[in-house]
């Protein structure tokens, strides 16, 4: 069993795609699409354990840190870029979605919504910073770096001239739940986006 | 009659397969005839498809694991992931590791006799390249009944020589393994192995490589070069808390005899090795170690040079190795990557520099046993009774 978020991206990604699955861990996803859906590519990991299990199941896996960029990759060579989970510890969100869409024009990214109303709740009410399923950490010790929230990563997204071809946010409770329709920004824990390259 | 340990391949006997087919070099120049002297540890199956060979670095030779005898001090020098339940795991693998031409511990080298003169071939020996070497192994191989092997593996020099493998032979080769190496010396890296030849070449008793017929040995230069090279395969910092400025006695002497410690160990490691190694053997690997350049063919584009891999890769650097640093071992991850090949990087933290490939490390063994034994599995290797 997959997590949610990985279920979802899973349905995503067309056959035989070959891609980059940034902050992989422990290769579960890009196992299963090679398996399922004849994908390659590598993913990238700084975690020891994730990598010594990448590489148990056959994942090609590069350690590398995402804060250096994707130098290494060059441009359109990827058709797609995956990111679960990892753009929140970035020192440079923005600058990584550029460098995404600089090696292939499609990415999907997953993130933690800040505005999540459990979130709203220990913040707005409780007064402290919240503490979740998708923000395990204390204040002081979180990787967690960059936070944002739902809207803000699709204002980013207009911002940059992106186009969003799909949106989702997983609903707490639910787990394989996804929803786009009703005030995601406010129910959604885990924001998931699918961006291109405004087509020309 | 003391047992060895049980994650040890135990006794182990070297053996030699002699070669009457001419080999033609990379020089131009051909090696008539020659034998290879290699140890085999572990079972080859039935369907011969569990063979993986070992390629040895500079100063290597065919005693990567086990024991020789009772009485031997220390066992083959990889034996830390060579063995039952080891990163090679013997109980899977069948392994073969062998001492490449032109070395000195009894494959057909400088010290071996010329057929042609009757005379030792001392300087006369041929320089043999990477790949050379690897035509010569591949050859070793179809003389054991070895089509394909499951994974070829080597550090430093013998990294190169598995990437060469995968170019030379790549339907040959499951699974390739390049730790500590390069996929091309530096400017510094060939300018520490001049300085090491002139040391050598320079001993008033070299004698332009006839040593052994004056019935000397340059020992003093194959001491400098092997200091000078030892140097390189620490790191800094293993030097220091190893040795820092430690003395020998309490007072300074104020002379050039021995006073720090560093000195006595290098002079040490300088003794021990210039009484063991042959002089044209250490130029030899030298001049193949500075020659090797599988881009140089493809206009210096390495990602062009591994168009032909097939199998998947673990490229692996240390922290501290400044010999061959992670940049370097990056520079082939990446050049795979560019052309599209299955590979993986892993770089290990450790205090060790160079020498960290030939010491056992936790993180070091469990990313190579998750490679070998993913590879095992994939080519339905079972553990061997």
């Amino acid at each position: 069993m997959m997590r949610a978020d990985l279920e979802l991206i899973h349905r995503w990604v067309p056959e035989g795609a070959h891609i980059l699955d940034l902050a992989c861990g422990d290769g579960t996803l890009l196992a299963a699409l090679a398996r399922d859906k004849g994908v390659t590519g590598y993913g990238l990991e700084i975690d020891p354990e994730g990598i010594t299990a990448c590489l148990a199941r056959g994942v090609s896996v590069i350690e590398q840190n995402l804060d250096e960029g994707l130098v290494n990759f060059e441009d359109d060579t990827y058709d797609l870029v995956i990111m679960t989970q990892a753009l929140q510890a970035l020192r440079r969100p923005d600058r990584m979605l550029d460098e995404m869409l600089r090696v292939a024009d499609e990415c999907i990214i997953t993130f933690p919504n800040f505005a999540y109303w459990r979130h709203r709740v220990h913040l707005g009410i409780r007064g402290y910073m919240p503490v979740s399923k998708s923000l395990p950490y204390a204040w002081y010790d979180t990787p967690n770096i960059h936070l944002s929230t739902f809207n803000d990563f699709e204002h980013l997204c207009r911002q940059k001239g992106l186009e969003i071809i799909d949106r989702a946010v997983g609903i707490g409770e639910q787990e394989g739940h996804w929803a786009t329709r009703l005030w995601p920004n406010l129910f959604g824990e885990i924001a998931i986006f699918r961006v291109a390259r405004q087509r020309r | 009659m003391p047992e060895f340990p049980d994650d040890s391949v135990g006794l182990v006997t070297p053996q030699t397969a002699h070669f009457d087919d001419p080999l033609p070099l990379a020089c131009g120049r051909t090696l008539p005839a020659y034998d290879l002297i290699y140890e085999t540890y572990g079972t080859l199956n039935a369907e011969r498809s569990n063979a993986v060979l070992i390629c040895h670095a500079l100063s290597g030779h065919h005693h990567a694991a086990g024991y020789h005898g009772h009485d031997e001090r220390k066992p083959g020098w990889w034996d830390a992931h060579i063995g039952p339940g080891k990163s090679i795991d013997t109980n899977r693998f069948f392994v073969i590791s062998l001492n490449n031409l032109g070395g000195c511990h009894g494959s057909t080298g400088p010290t071996s006799a010329n057929p042609a003169s009757g005379r030792m071939w001392g300087p006369d020996f041929p320089m043999v390249t990477v790949s050379d070497w690897v035509h010569s192994q591949a050859r070793l191989a179809d003389r054991l009944g070895i089509e394909r092997f499951a994974a070829v593996i080597g550090g430093s020099l013998g990294g190169m020589q598995v990437l060469q493998w995968t170019l030379t032979y790549p339907e040959r080769v499951a699974n390739a393994v390049v730790i500590a190496a390069t996929p091309k010396l530096s400017a510094q890296n060939i300018a520490f192995n001049e300085v090491a030849r002139q040391a050598i070449r320079s001993d008033p008793d070299f004698h332009e490589g006839w040593y052994v017929e004056h019935g000397t040995a340059p020992r003093r230069g194959l001491k400098l070069a092997r200091m000078v090279g030892h140097i390189t395969y620490l790191s800094e910092d293993a030097m220091g808390s190893k040795f820092g400025r430690d003395l020998r006695s309490a007072d300074l002497n104020f002379g050039y005899d021995v006073e720090f410690q560093v000195e006595s160990y290098l002079r040490y490691q300088g003794d021990t090795f210039s009484s063991a190694f042959d002089a044209n053997t250490y130029l030899l690997m030298t001049k193949a170690l500075d020659y090797f350049d599988p881009a140089a063919d493809h206009g210096g584009v390495l990602a062009e040079a591994v168009t032909p891999c097939q199998c998947p890769f673990l490229v692996v650097s240390f922290t501290s190795d400044w010999r061959f640093p992670p940049s370097r071992s990056r520079e082939l991850a990446n050049a795979l990557i560019r052309a599209g090949k299955p590979v993986s990087y892993v770089n290990i933290d450790s205090p060790h520099g160079h020498d960290a490939f030939l010491l056992p490390e936790p993180r070091y063994q469990a990313v190579f046993s998750a490679f070998m034994s993913r590879a095992a599995s994939e080519l339905g290797l079972e553990v061997q009774a």
